[in-house]
């Protein structure tokens, strides 16, 4: 009996205490692993970008790219007051003109969310081109404009139908959109260059949109421009501003500390410069890197842009400005001394400042941090910062986010040049191809990839020399580019798990019921045949097929396709993956082929590259329609 | 008695053949060399897009716009200089050149262009270029392409996948329902639209010369160009020209009606009854009845104008002051009432001028309708009163 009573006592204790451990399992099972590659619901991050007043300056309505919402911040408050979903990465925003209507962009949706601003529920969807971006509204608010990032175009959206009515032939990367004071027109900026021959300098345009004939009737052509972010104009229409990057991407990229990487800067064009002007923001020895958000005061006394990269604002007084470009002829953009003459404050913000807005009375500066989840308030008089607004994200990185932290930042390179994401601009590519110094000058001139779902496709380079990510981050990255060694070891873990945690984009090439069309099935009988037309059996290891299999059509292996140049150190090439190829013009590991035709059209005299030239022109055409499926 | 009656209708006759005459739309012709900008005086096509006039030439591709010639040419992007066809997308207005080196795309001042190495089209001797909605259909040295801009898609239509025994395709005219394609040596190509079938139209002799049943088929073989206007089609070919309402056709040659030449280079349709031929011995309009020619005499090289009756057995020399710049026409386009003219020896702009009925016609006889060229300005026809 006592040792039944002693049971007794131990089973009690136990009751006990069971459910104490089975709380503390719980708890410990509940709480988020350390380094864990994907945020719980709980540490959704917002990510807001872009933002957008009503007309009585009551509202803010915020843009929130990485959880797919709206949310809008009373003002007398500061407070957000509703949170509304609209549809996947939403990137821009407008107002109709009288106020009652919010479009917002969704750019993995390919279409617009129409909101009533009195109800903040969705009242219709639009249809738009690929990876809708900006978008602005005419002044009588029957037609939107559209940017589109992947289409390269320009849609008309008729208000009253709802019908996208026509598309126009704008840049390549489409983005941004501003509507003149006067209506007249909307211009458009895009964050690639447009196509042009192998390595020959970069340049993008800024597209001109007559809004009464909705045509494009100009191209304000930007050399030596890549990346040209937002655009803003001012309240009289005689000055535009359009914050760009100009990359050095011609001569190796062993000149950091000459500072010949990349250029930060502006271009002002309009009456009150009488043309087009270049104007540097950097100095000679600190740079404000990604200049991304511009916005010009009612008055034109100062311009404020956003430096992503940077974590600041810069401010511009626009007489100085003004005085030293009516003083100096042109070209000065290269000279960093410049600055100095023209730009008062740099004023630092959170962690990648994107979209920018101004109070109707200019005195108000609003600034989105997109990777804080806040938004900087400053006095435009005194350029202080005077509150932050705290848009309700989780309060704690986790490794994702801090990840992205580091790879949307230039603080880790040699005077702040540069970022990982000067050259994968929203994490995808630039369009460019580089002289990377490692390989020796003028050796081995590569082109820039695609960063989707990258587990799996190890190595990297296209001379598949980094056996793995932290390689290809680590020493190669921050020594070799940045010219310093400042990544911890924790620090470099987050960028890699963040790279490796960056998605596929949608594939438009697809059919929505996941068939293909029958020139895309006559394109993957190409793909995977193994006999010439001839009935010649294909070696194994020069079908597509050979190399590029597995679900991410990479082989993982170095091969000799015949695309190497005399100054590429070796003929063996990595085997890229394809899914989503056709994002990623110019192709070859040079990019000398400006598309997908060029790679076999004349690229591929030997068949090297697989066999292809038994291929009529139609067979050719339905590989690469097939290719665009992947 | 019968000598009145005789006298009573030649008369008529007469008086009939004079109001046909003065029917006939009139033109004082202001013509373009290089001398005045032009790139090139070999003129292969002429395009209108509001008030900027687009000639492609053996030698580049010229924009006329406010008195002044812009001249685009390789160096400046453009895919050839010799530019073969022209057309524009009305609704972007974006300009498409068909050259001898592949298919540009001029839009703003920017030049895009697609070869048969960057692209999918199927051939880089871009022969014919149409644009109709989404899609730019073009007719090149091997087959068909059609490009949807909004896609970037490119389907080639050739002999594997159509009636098209000769791949040579020299004119694409794109419709709502039908495109047309003339193919050289090959007859007539339709597309319907709604099914996305081909069918063929050849002519019914063969490709001979010979014509042994008049308007029991396309006229010949070698076509060149092709003109879909109101569900009519107009095909011009080297050895005459042809109309089909979708049943009938109806042929046209020197010998049985009032055309210049068997000879043509372009045809271009006004409406079901009315079309402008281009032949190498001058520009000739049908106004469904009658005939008029305008060219440089071909033996004093005068300017001329002929008016000929339906079968071209009457003629009518009107007195004028100016042709175009010479009788080897290669195309037209309309801009309202005037007329532009690619010839082999310049650009030519007829401007209308208004017919002098007024002092030639019977008092108390009442205006006459002064035909418009084009069917863009048909519902702003002019009325002349006396």
């Amino acid at each position: 009996m006592p040792n039944a009573r002693n049971n007794s006592a131990i089973l009690r204790l136990g009751a006990k205490i069971v459910p104490i451990f089975a709380l503390i399992l719980v708890a410990i099972a509940a709480k988020p692993a350390p380094q864990t590659s994907q945020p719980q619901e709980s540490e959704r991050y917002l990510s807001p970008i872009e933002m957008a007043f009503s007309p009585d300056g009551r509202w803010l309505y915020v843009v929130c790219e990485k959880s797919d919402e709206l949310r809008v911040v009373d003002m007398q408050s500061l407070k957000v007051v509703a949170t509304i979903a609209v549809g996947h990465v939403p990137r821009g925003i407008v107002l109709s003109p009288d106020g009652r209507e919010v479009y917002v962009t969704n750019s993995w949706t390919d279409t617009v969310s129409v909101l009533d601003s009195a109800t903040l529920k969705i009242v219709r969807t639009l249809s738009t081109g690929a990876e809708p971006t900006g978008i602005v509204s005419d002044r009588a608010g029957q037609t939107l404009y559209v940017a589109n990032r992947l289409s390269n175009d320009v849609s008309v959206i008729d208000l009253k139908t709802g019908e996208e009515t026509k598309r126009l032939l704008a840049g390549r990367g489409a983005s941004y959109l501003a509507l003149s004071p006067d209506g007249k027109f909307v211009y458009g900026t895009h964050i690639y260059p447009n196509p042009a021959s192998h390595r020959t300098q970069p340049n993008s345009e800024i597209t001109v949109i007559d809004t009464a004939r909705q045509v494009v009737v100009d191209r304000k052509e930007l050399h030596n421009v890549a990346g040209v972010f937002r655009v803003a104009l001012s309240a009289d229409g005689k000055l535009g501003v359009a914050a760009q990057l100009r990359p050095k991407n011609l001569i190796p990229l062993a000149h950091v500390g000459h500072g010949w990487a990349f250029g930060d800067s502006l271009t002002l064009f309009g009456d009150d410069v009488n043309g087009i002007v270049q104007v540097p923001i950097d100095e000679l020895d600190r740079y404000y890197v990604l200049p991304w958000g511009t916005v010009i005061t009612p008055d034109k006394s100062k311009l404020f842009v956003t430096t992503a990269n940077s974590e600041s604002v810069t401010v511009i007084d626009i007489q100085k400005l003004f005085k030293f470009v009516h003083a100096h002829p042109q070209p000065f953009v290269n000279d960093l001394s410049a600055s100095a003459n023209y730009v008062t404050a740099r004023i630092p913000v959170g962690r990648n400042p994107r979209g920018v807005v101004l109070s109707a009375d200019g005195k108000r500066l609003y600034v989105a941090n997109r990777l804080d989840d806040n938004i900087t308030l400053i006095n435009t008089a005194t350029n202080k910062v005077v509150s932050t607004i705290d848009l309700g994200g989780p309060k704690t990185a986790n490794a994702l986010r801090r990840g992205e932290q580091a790879f949307f930042t230039a603080r880790y390179s040699f005077q702040g040049q540069f970022g990982c994401s000067n050259c994968h601009i929203d994490a995808t590519v630039d369009g460019l191809q580089w002289d990377l110094e490692p390989d020796g000058f003028g050796k081995d001139i590569v082109d820039n990839r695609l960063l989707e779902n990258l587990a799996g496709t190890e190595p990297f380079k296209w001379n598949g020399g980094n056996p793995d990510m932290p390689t290809e981050c680590g020493p190669r990255t921050e020594k070799f580019f940045y010219r310093s060694q400042s990544f911890t070891d924790q620090e470099l873990t987050d960028v890699v798990s963040f790279v490796y945690s960056l998605p596929y984009r949608p594939n438009r090439n697809r059919l929505p019921n996941g068939e293909l069309t029958p020139a895309q099935e006559r394109g993957k009988a190409v793909f995977e045949r193994t006999r010439t037309k001839r009935g010649q059996p294909i070696p194994e290891s020069n079908q597509c097929g050979y190399c590029h299999s597995g679900p991410k059509f990479t082989n993982q292996q170095r091969f000799d396709v015949g695309t190497g140049k005399p100054t590429d150190r070796s003929p063996l090439i990595d085997v890229p993956q394809l899914p989503n190829v056709a994002d990623s013009a110019p192709y070859l590991h040079d990019g000398s082929a400006r598309s997908l035709e060029e790679i076999w059209t004349i690229y591929n005299p030997q068949d090297k590259h697989g066999v292809t030239n038994d291929l009529t022109k139609d067979e050719l055409n339905d590989l690469i329609e097939y290719l665009k499926t992947l | 008695m019968k000598r009145r009656i005789c006298f009573a209708a030649l008369t008529l006759l007469f008086a009939l053949s004079l109001a046909a005459a003065q029917d006939m739309p009139r033109f004082r012709w202001e013509n373009f060399t290089t001398a005045n900008g032009l790139p090139n005086n070999h003129v292969f096509c002429v395009l209108v897009d509001g008030n900027r006039i687009w000639a492609g030439t053996e030698d580049g591709l010229g924009m006329y716009e406010s008195g002044k010639w812009k001249v685009y040419r390789p160096k400046d992007g453009l895919a050839h200089q010799a530019v073969l066809s022209l057309a524009v997308d009305r609704r972007t207005g974006d300009v498409w050149a068909g050259t001898m080196g592949g298919l540009s795309r001029i839009s703003a001042g920017r030049i895009d262009t697609f070869t048969q190495l960057n692209s999918g089209l199927s051939n880089d001797i871009v022969y014919g270029v149409g644009v109709r909605g989404d899609y730019v259909w073009t007719a090149t040295a091997a087959g068909a392409s059609r490009l949807n801009a909004r896609t970037g898609h490119w389907d080639l239509y050739n002999e594997r996948n159509t009636p098209m025994f000769e791949i040579w395709t020299y004119a694409v005219s794109p419709g709502e329902d039908k495109v047309y394609y003339a193919v050289w040596g090959g007859g007539v190509l339709e597309y319907d639209v709604a099914t996305g079938h081909w069918k063929d139209y050849n002519d019914p002799d063969g490709e001979t010369e010979m014509v042994l049943m008049k308007d029991q088929g396309l006229i010949h073989e070698i076509t060149t160009s092709v003109s879909y206007v109101d569900k009519i089609l107009w095909v011009a070919t080297y050895f005459g020209a042809s109309r089909y309402d979708g049943r009938y056709w109806h042929n046209f040659l020197t010998k049985d009606s009032g055309l210049p030449s068997n000879f043509l280079s372009q045809i271009k349709g006004v409406d079901a009854s009315r079309a402008w031929f281009s032949t190498d011995k001058g520009l000739a309009y049908f106004d469904g009845t009658n005939w008029a020619i305008y060219r440089p005499a071909l033996d004093t090289h005068k300017p001329e104008m002929l008016v000929r009756d339906t079968e071209g057995k009457k003629e009518t020399r009107i007195p004028v002051d100016s042709a175009p710049a010479h009788n080897y026409i290669l195309g037209v386009d309309f801009q309202g009432d005037d007329i532009w003219v690619a010839t082999a020896e310049g650009l030519s702009h007829g401007i209308r001028q208004q017919n002098a009925v007024a002092q030639l016609r019977p008092a108390g006889t009442g205006g006459v309708r002064v035909s418009s060229l084009s069917k863009s300005t048909k519902e702003s026809s002019s009325v002349v009163h006396h």
